[in-house]
Formats: structure tokens, sequence, C-alpha cells
């Protein structure tokens, strides 16, 4: 049955989450905005602690992989904190210590061996990051391009390349974390040959040369990684060795089913972030906005506002949808990326709106709105642009490959 | 728990209902929006499908159904999916009795709900729009005032379908323009009562399927037992919620009939070699059509589905409606340009659509849930 009602257990958590971004990362949000690359130590902390008591995310979802019973509505729970949390801040979000894409990979592409094997250490010790690097100076769309080799010599692979906009990648390299790199057994053979490999931090032959500057999200680090003959264990190939059609590739892509909508749902948290902070402005003010009256009549004001209300409100819809449809065991594909390109779109026009809309204030460093502006471009972008998930759209919905339809 | 999946009864219900669509509706609109007709039998086919008397208590020959507004979203959908000057033909007769359930004394339901249990279609209807540019349902300029024990009416309303062959038309007036919704009452008056007009039939852009009129009221005197609801009046605003939720619904099926008929027609047609489907201008304009019917429905889902718990829905069914009323212009707009010239000609529907679509922006309470 039709239902839109978030159950008390999770409206329990979600107000737990929302005094984590209001009580720990608005207060923190302009400053590590402004210092781009010093680190929230601090925040670090607070976030793992918390993350410890709670149980990691990757835990839970290992449990749930044991026994999907435990956690039914995983997806969409993830989805609706995710917003809570991106509401406070989504460059936090992102720097947030835990298993990250990295771990994505890892659960989606990992043996149950592998899984334990790198995935455990988030659950004690120091602060430590996961992160997954794909992107090249080459390429960002076109992931088939790969050009970073994983050679086989004896019992090792030896990977030489360079990977770029790696979100947490510094991070990781310095903690006791990993990164899932993208690299190809063997050119000729196209998409086939790319494969998951997991780098341990600390292994010769990857450094990171540089964390970028960026326009938003500032707080979490994006870096370019140079490997220059990185030896690793065979046994960090995620999952099977052989060049098959099937495996590696489709697995990590297949992760991207479901990290669209968490990443739809970090834009509604930066989204709303603007909506509520001008609604209590127009409030504040006594400028009301009138449901009900002629559309005709609407001060245009009132009109901007409910456009980005309800701008708001269909994103959400669409990304609660994908998830849930993840969560049933429904596949995913044509609605991840709907909602992706539909939540992406939307707050990049709501935030802006929401800049516009305040006038000399909204453009003000004094007021965080003009931050969220910034923040809520990126996710136009990564994770699949607005015009790459159109394009996944259109191909679903025609029945065209993507010989037939690029 | 959250939940996008429809119960199995409404998935049979939205197959039989969409399936009548397909092969009644669709092949006769055509012809009925060139000719302003619609075939006798095929009215009386939409009378069966049973949207008016199942919520018709059983006691008067009705199925006596409990009303959901997710469900009648749902047949709004499919019903506009077929042809919308047709389904607001058929689902004109709740624009009566629908109030009437909700408000009416035991009195008026008796007298008032009785005539829908028949086996025939029965016409009937409401009153609401006004022909003022500034037209403004919070600002209704159809007024009434008390006259000893009676009331009197004055004004001028448009866009009433089916009035001319209505018994009864649901009238809606304001006893205090000041006090918007509030001020607003519903009276029962006969298409006899003296001070009342029915105009010359209507002519539209679109729509031109349905039968509207305007009428006027000069000084039409009713008697007490003609306001709805008595003494208590009748929720209003509620009213327009479920206005809002059946007209948005509606518009997401003609969108929905808009986007499938723009994308097989790109399939098909070829240009530069290929499949137009196959070009990128062409191709990103029929995701954004999917995405947006999609968007559109759950948006008018959430709405029905805070009417359906007794929430205050206006600000989301207003919000709801104005989303669709803006997504299906475009998407119409877009699936006539998809067929380029083709789409322009009087054969193709998708310029009927186009026509319809602008009406659905424009229309208030023209169908209800």
């Amino acid at each position: 049955m039709i239902d839109f009602e978030i159950e008390p257990s999770v409206v329990k958590r979600v107000k737990m989450f929302h005094m984590v971004a209001d009580g720990v990362m608005r207060p923190i949000s302009r400053e590590y905005d402004e210092k781009e690359h010093v680190e929230p130590e601090q925040y670090f902390q607070t976030m793992w602690a918390a993350n410890a008591m709670a149980g990691s995310s990757i835990d839970a979802a290992k449990k749930e992989s044991d026994a999907p019973a435990r956690n039914p509505m995983r997806n969409l729970y993830t989805v609706i904190t995710t917003e809570e949390l991106c509401w406070g801040d989504a460059g936090l979000f992102l720097a947030t210590p835990n298993a990250g894409l990295g771990g994505a990979a890892v659960m989606a592409a990992g043996t149950a061996e592998q899984k334990e094997r790198f995935l455990s250490r988030f659950r004690s010790g120091q602060p430590k990051w996961g992160a997954m690097a794909i992107t090249e100076p080459g390429f960002g769309s076109d992931s088939s391009q790969v050009t970073t080799t994983a050679t086989r010599e004896g019992d090792d692979y030896v990977l030489n390349g360079t990977k770029i906009f790696c979100t947490g990648g510094d991070r990781a390299a310095k903690s006791e974390g990993f990164i899932v790199v993208w690299a190809t057994v063997d050119r000729s053979v196209g998409r086939p040959g790319i494969k998951p490999f997991v780098v341990e931090h600390g292994t010769p032959g990857m450094t990171v040369v540089r964390t970028e500057n960026k326009l938003g999200i500032r707080a979490s680090d994006t870096a370019a990684i140079v490997f220059d003959n990185c030896r690793i264990p065979k046994d960090h190939l995620l999952g099977s060795p052989e060049v098959r059609k099937e495996g590696g590739f489709k697995d990590v892509m297949a992760t991207f089913d479901a990290t669209r909508p968490i990443v739809a749902a970090m834009a509604i948290g930066v989204g709303r972030a603007a909506l509520d902070f001008v609604r209590d402005f127009l409030k504040q003010q006594n400028i009301q906005v009138r449901y009900g009256i002629s559309p005709r009549r609407l001060t245009a004001l009132e009109r901007d506002f409910m456009e980005m209300e309800v701008q708001l409100k269909a994103a959400r819809l669409l990304t609660w949808r994908a998830a849930w449809m993840m969560d049933v065991g429904k596949h995913n594909n044509l609605e991840a990326s709907m909602a992706k390109a539909k939540a992406g779109l939307a707050v990049t026009q709501i935030t802006q709106k929401a800049v516009e809309l305040l006038g000399p204030l909204g453009y003000s460093r004094e007021l965080l709105v003009e931050k969220w502006m910034r923040d809520a471009k990126i996710n136009d972008i990564f994770e699949g642009t607005q015009q790459i998930n159109m394009l996944i759209v259109a191909r679903r919905i025609l029945g065209y490959s993507s010989r037939e339809l690029n | 728990m959250i939940d996008f999946e429809l119960s199995d009864e409404q998935q049979m219900i939205r197959d039989s209902v969409g399936a009548f669509a397909i092969e009644q509706m669709r092949p006769a609109a055509r012809e009925a929006d060139e000719t302003g007709k619609i075939p006798a039998a095929l009215v009386e086919q939409l009378w069966q499908l049973g949207v008016v008397q199942s919520a018709i208590p059983e006691k008067f020959g009705g199925a006596g159904d409990a009303r959901s507004a997710v469900t009648g979203a749902v047949i709004a959908e499919e019903l506009g999916y077929g042809d919308i000057a047709l389904a607001t033909h058929a689902l004109a007769p709740r624009l009566f009795t629908f109030p009437i359930l909700e408000a009416g004394s035991d009195a008026q339901r008796e007298r008032y709900l009785k005539p829908f249990g028949a086996d025939k279609f029965v016409p009937a209807t409401a009153a609401l729009m006004e022909p003022r540019f500034d037209f403004d349902t919070t600002m209704l300029a159809t007024s009434v005032r008390r006259d000893g024990a009676g009331l009197v009416l004055s004004g001028k309303k448009c866009f009433v379908p089916l009035a001319a062959d209505s018994e009864a038309i649901l009238v809606y007036a304001s006893s205090d323009t000041n006090a918007g919704y509030k001020g607003v009452e519903g009276f029962i008056v006969l298409r006899n009562a003296p001070g009342l007009t029915i105009s010359e039939r209507e002519k539209n852009m679109g729509f031109k399927a349905l039968a509207t009129y305007g009428i006027e009221l000069k000084d039409c005197k009713v008697g007490p037992e003609a306001r709805l609801g008595g003494e208590g009046g009748i929720d209003f605003s509620r009213i327009m919620s479920e206005t809002r939720v059946a007209i948005a619904a509606l518009g997401v099926g003609m969108a929905r009939a808009a986007y499938d008929y723009a994308r097989e027609y790109a399939k098909e047609r070829r240009a530069f070699g290929a499949p137009i489907a196959q070009k990128q201008a062409i191709a990103f304009i029929l995701a954004d059509m999917a995405i947006e019917v999609d968007a559109s429905r759950l948006l008018v889902w959430e709405a029905a589905w805070e009417l359906d718990r007794g929430e205050d829905a206006l600000a989301s069914s207003y919000l709801a409606k104005n989303y669709v009323a803006n997504s299906v212009l475009k998407i119409c707009d877009n699936a006539v340009q998809v067929l380029g010239g083709h789409g322009y000609i009087r054969e193709h529907p998708v310029e009927l659509w186009l026509r319809n679509a602008r009406g659905l922006a424009t229309l208030e309470g023209l169908a209800t849930v």
C-alpha cells in the first residue's frame, strides 16, 4: 500500500542525526570551508567515536548480507539519514572517517574473506578511511578508458598510472585505510579487463601528489594519486582473477545503483538546508507564502520559493523510490539514474535561487547560503554527471545499448 | 512504513481502467474533439466503470465503497491516459455527489444522492470558476446573502461541465470574501430556480468533447435547505485539495500518453541514417519526459495519501497541481516537438493533448477524488 510515513524508530534515529548535523557539523561548517586543507581532527574523533558506538554502517551491511531480515529497509534508511547529515555539511559528511566508496566496492566485488580482511579495521582503532580511485586525467564519464595498468608479476600485481578526483584518497593513504583502484589487466579487451584492486596505505609506489582546491565540499579531500611500480599481493584483486565478460567492472558499476540514490540524498540535504533557511528568513520578515491562492496572483518571491519546495519534494520522492526498490529486491538502474539526474539539477537550481532571493545577504560569506550553492554543484557532476544519467535513462526507456545511443 | 507499491486491488483497477482507456476512449477521442460530441454508447460505457456509483451508499443503489484519494488518483490517471475530456465528462457527476457525501445533511443525502444508483449516466455538476482574468478560489465573486428565511445568490460562473443537462448544480459562493476558503459555502441549485440562467455551450481551446457552460445567478433565491451542510457548512479547503489531486492525476495520465506516443514515434521515425531516438537531442527530451511523469505521479500520490489520512493537504495538493500543470504542458509541448511537422496536424493526438494541457493548468474544480 502506498505509504510515505517514516517509521517511528527511524524518525528517532533521524532526530539523532539532526543533532549531529546541527550541533557538530554546522558550528564548524564555515571554518573548514575557509581552511580547505586543514584536518578537522576533533570532528574526526567525534564521528569515529559515535560510529563505534552505533556500529559501523559496513558492519551493519555485513550483518545484513548474512541476515537480510535484520535491516529490511537499509538503503532507504541510508538515504534518509544521509539527507540529514548533508543538511549539516556535505563536505564534512564526505570527510567522515569510514569505509566510504572503497568499502562499497569491497562489499560489491570482494569475497567473504576479503570483506573481513579489509573492512574489520573500521570497527576499532583510530579514524581511518576507505576510498575508490577511478577517474584519470584522460577520462571521467568514459570509464572504459582506464589506462592505469595492473601487470601480473609472480604472486603480485604491479600498478602503474595516475588517478585524479579520488574522494578521501589523501586521508585513506595517511591513515590505516586503503584505496580501491580500477586498473586494467589487459587493455586490448576493453571493459572486461578492468578490475578493482585494493592498495593498502603505505604501499611503496603509491603517492598522493596533490589535494585539489575546490569550488565546494572543501572539507572533503580530493586526491590526485600516482602509481609508480606499485606492488600489491595478488589477493588484493577483489573477487575473481579471470578476465570474464562479467565480473569486476560490472560488479563495481553495480555499486553505483546503490550509491546513486545516496548521492541524490546528499544533494537533497544541501537543498533542504537552503530551503529551510529561506523559509525561516521569510517568516522572520513576516513575508507570507500563500498556498491556495490563484497561482497567477503569487508574488515572484512566493512563486520562486514554492518552486524550490516542490522541486525538492519531487527529487526526494524519486530518491526514496530508488532506494526502496533496492530494499525490496527490485532492479533499480533506471530509477536510480532518474533520481540522481533530477536531484543534481534541482538542487543546483534551488541553492542558486536561495542566494538570489536573499539579495546582498545571500552573496555574503557571513551566511552559509553561498556555501550551500557551492557544495550543491558537485552533485550534478560526480558519481555520474547529469548528462550521463540522462543518457542512462534514455537508453533504458528506449531499450538501446550504449552503442546505439551515446 | 514507506512503500511505493499499489495494493493488488489497486493494480487490478489500474489495469482494467487502463485497458478501457486504450480500447474504448482513445479511438473515440479525435472525433469527439472535432465534433464536440461523445457517442451515447460511450457515455454509458463510462458510466459502467462505476466511478460515480462506487461511493454512493448501497441503500441508494450504489456500491457503498469507502473513498480513497490514492485509488481515485490511480483511476483518474488511467482515464486521463485515454482522453481527458471524456474522463472529465465521466467524473463530472462526482463534483456534485462527493461534497454532498462529505458534508450533506441526512435529508440532502437522501434527496440528492438517490438518483445516482441508476444504471444510466446521470449528469450532475458543480459551478466554481468565474469568468474573470483574476479568478481566485480564495476570493469568489459569486456571493450569497440572507433574505429573510431564504438565501440569495448573485454572480457568474464559467466552465461548468454538463450544466445544461444537470437537474441540479452545486454552486460555490462566498458569504465573506475576506474569509478566504472559510467564507465559501455550497448551494444546491435546481436548474429551474428563478434567477438562474445557463448560457450557450462554451467554445474552448481544448477539452472540446466536454460540454461546458456559463451560468448566471441574478438574485437567485434558494431556500435554507439548499445550503450544503446546513449551519455546519462545508470544508471548502478540503474540497479544493480533492479537486487539485484529481486534476493533477488526470494530467499525469495525459502526460504519460504524450510521452509514450512521442517515444514510440521517435523509435520509428528515421533521419540522418538512424531513428531520431538515437540522437541525444531527442533522447534527452524523452528522458526528461519520463522523469517528469514519474515525479509528477509521486507528488500527486503524496497529496492523495495525506487526504486519505485525514490530513490537511492544502500545501501538498497545491504544489502538486501547479507542478503537474507545468510538467504536463511541457511534456505535451515536447511531444508535438518530437513529431515535428506531423505533430502540428490534427491527426496525431499530440496537438490535442497540448491544447488540453493548457486547459489543465487553467481549469480548477473540474474533477474530484
